[in-house]
């Protein structure tokens, strides 16, 4: 056999071998996890919050988390969807030149890397500035900021892809850019922009560093935005920090149900946006 | 009144995108002004030389905090590029068309994995696996180490440098490809003497990425790496990485002189690194986009 084809046949196994290597760890990550916490997975986990002597090992659950992940996920996507519409609007061609728009996308990549614990640290900062205390609203404003730039890119990307044609019959019937954004791209960029806000979502439900001074922890399910709020991350974290077996079971169960949540939330997605695109011109 | 509307709506969109632009100068200055106790009473160099870290004595050095972190990246880096690369040239040359097509949604769904689930997999899975690897070779640990902080790293970081790199490297024009195969070179000639030269500027700025966000990575390593303030000597040593320091003792200690500000000045030095390697990254994507 000659050399080259060798080479050629040596490669090819090492790159079937390293994709391999790569849906292992998926696989592995997943099922470790799984195998270890479905065992101490309970209804009561999922249907009561922790009471006296829980992180001791005694009764309860970690209703107080999930709600609290909850409340924190679904009020920073709500912002940062407000705040990241205009943005991403504002971005197409209609609007801002292209050099500039190209320097914004610069800048909300930039802050797309900046890590979470920096927005934690920030977040903090200015609460501490303002006099206020660990509480649902803080967590709430850390997460908008992470998932702004990750809303903002990828509903932009999505409103580039809608063909510059459709635009050009709505302008040409004399719509203005306001109602041709707004009645015309937004329909046609609706899947996407699904997606996006579910990406979001999960980054969002997922993240501990920001959140871990601004929002707090405690054992009831918040009442007001000035209540301080448990969440499903930092659950797992500080479960995880007590010397308790038991505990640390309950820790590795809640990061079962962190997971098949964030799971389900990427089918969803998936399944959604198909449902949505038949409404899309192509 | 429309065009009332349309105008009034195009300048409220402005206002949101300057502000959104200017959060990172923001963040910056923050940091900045709150980290400037300590600078005016230590110099930079001694901060960042210094082994000492004493808060209760006002020593803050971040000597060993930096190397923490530089070699849990590194170390992270290293396992994770080779494979990363292999990878991403297989689904782009060589894998059928179903391949593909159930990879890249398995691929982003280790994306969206939360870091609490990758520090929870570590404990788990990676640190028993690195007790008994370092007892086989002699040395006794824990499992909690470099070794292990990096393994979870390099997993945390597949996805965001395949998706790069992969998108690069199918950006090469199919001409080029096709005149190689043309003279009788065999694919993986192709790939290795034109696709991967010509995308190299591209993998340089995956790569970047990838470092970057392990870099900022805090929760997922903070479980696995032990947190022993000293230098590690070898890959099977604790470590404690800025990040780590930072999510362990902020907000706690704030009676201590100095700590606040010390701990502040970490995130800053931080936040540098992380946005002097992601501009550096962007840049060159940005530049290979107006090219092609």
């Amino acid at each position: 056999m000659k050399w080259s084809h060798f080479e050629e046949n040596v490669f090819k196994t090492l790159m079937v071998a390293a994709t391999l290597v790569i849906l292992g760890s998926l696989l592995a990550v997943i099922c470790v996890v799984l195998f270890k916490g479905v065992r101490a997975l309970s209804l009561s986990m999922i249907t009561q919050t922790p009471k006296g002597g829980y992180y001791l090992g005694k009764e309860g659950g970690i209703l107080n988390a999930i709600i609290g992940s909850l409340y924190l996920a679904f009020g920073a996507t709500s912002c940062s969807l407000l705040l990241s519409l205009p943005i991403a609007f504002y971005l197409q061609k209609e609007y801002l030149n292209p050099r500039a728009a190209n320097l914004v996308r610069l800048s909300l990549d930039v802050l797309w890397g900046v890590p979470s614990i920096i927005y934690g640290v920030f977040g903090f900062t200015i609460m501490l500035y303002l006099g206020l205390r660990a509480s649902l609203l803080g967590g709430v404003v850390a997460l908008t900021f992470l998932e702004l730039p990750i809303m903002v890119r990828a509903v932009d990307e999505v409103l580039k892809m809608v063909p510059h044609q459709l635009k050009e019959a709505s302008y040409s019937l004399g719509a203005t850019r306001f109602e041709t954004m707004f009645t015309v791209v937004s329909r046609q960029a609706l899947p996407g922009m699904m997606s996006a806000v579910i990406l979001a979502f999960g980054r969002g439900i997922g993240d501990a560093a920001s959140i871990l001074f601004t929002a707090g922890y405690s054992d009831h399910i918040p009442h007001s935005v000035f209540d301080p709020a448990a969440s499903l991350p930092l659950a797992v974290f500080f479960q995880l920090g007590t010397p308790f077996p038991e505990v640390q079971e309950r820790a590795y169960a809640s990061a079962v149900i962190l997971l098949v949540m964030v799971l389900l939330l990427t089918v969803s997605s998936r399944v959604l946006t198909k449902r949505v695109a038949r409404y899309v011109v192509r | 009144m429309r065009k009332f509307i349309d105008s009034i709506s195009s300048k409220f969109m402005c206002f949101f995108t300057v502000t959104a632009s200017f959060i990172v100068v923001f963040i910056i200055f923050g940091l900045y002004v709150k980290s400037i106790p300590i600078l005016e009473l230590k110099s930079v160099r001694e901060l960042l030389t210094s082994s000492s870290w004493h808060p209760l004595r006002g020593e803050f050095g971040f000597y060993p905090f930096l190397i923490g972190t530089f070699w849990v990246t590194f170390l992270a880096m290293v396992l994770a590029l080779p494979i990363c690369l292999l990878c991403s040239v297989y689904l782009v040359e060589y894998a059928p068309k179903k391949v593909k097509e159930i990879t890249k949604p398995l691929i982003d769904l280790l994306a969206g994995i939360p870091s609490v689930v990758y520090g929870v997999f570590g404990i788990l899975a990676v640190v028993p696996l690195v007790r008994e690897l370092s007892q086989k070779i002699g040395i006794s640990t824990t499992g909690y180490s470099v070794l292990a902080g990096g393994i979870v790293l390099a997993i945390m970081v597949f996805p965001i440098i395949i998706s790069v790199s992969a998108e690069v490297i199918s950006s090469v024009p199919y001409e080029a490809r096709e005149s190689s195969l043309a003279l009788g070179a065999t694919q993986w000639q192709t790939v290795k003497k034109v696709v991967l030269k010509k995308a190299f500027p591209g993998i340089v700025a995956a790569t970047i990425l990838g470092f970057s966000r392990a870099f900022g990575e805090t929760m997922a390593v903070l479980m696995v790496v032990g947190n022993v303030a000293k230098v590690p000597h070898s890959i099977f040593d604790e470590a404690y990485p800025l990040t780590a320091l930072i999510a362990n003792n902020y907000g706690e200690m704030l009676s201590i002189p100095l700590y606040d500000s010390a701990l502040l000045l970490g995130a800053l030095i931080l936040l540098f690194v992380v946005l002097f390697f992601s501009i550096i990254a962007r840049l060159i994507l940005m530049r290979g986009e107006v090219m092609s």
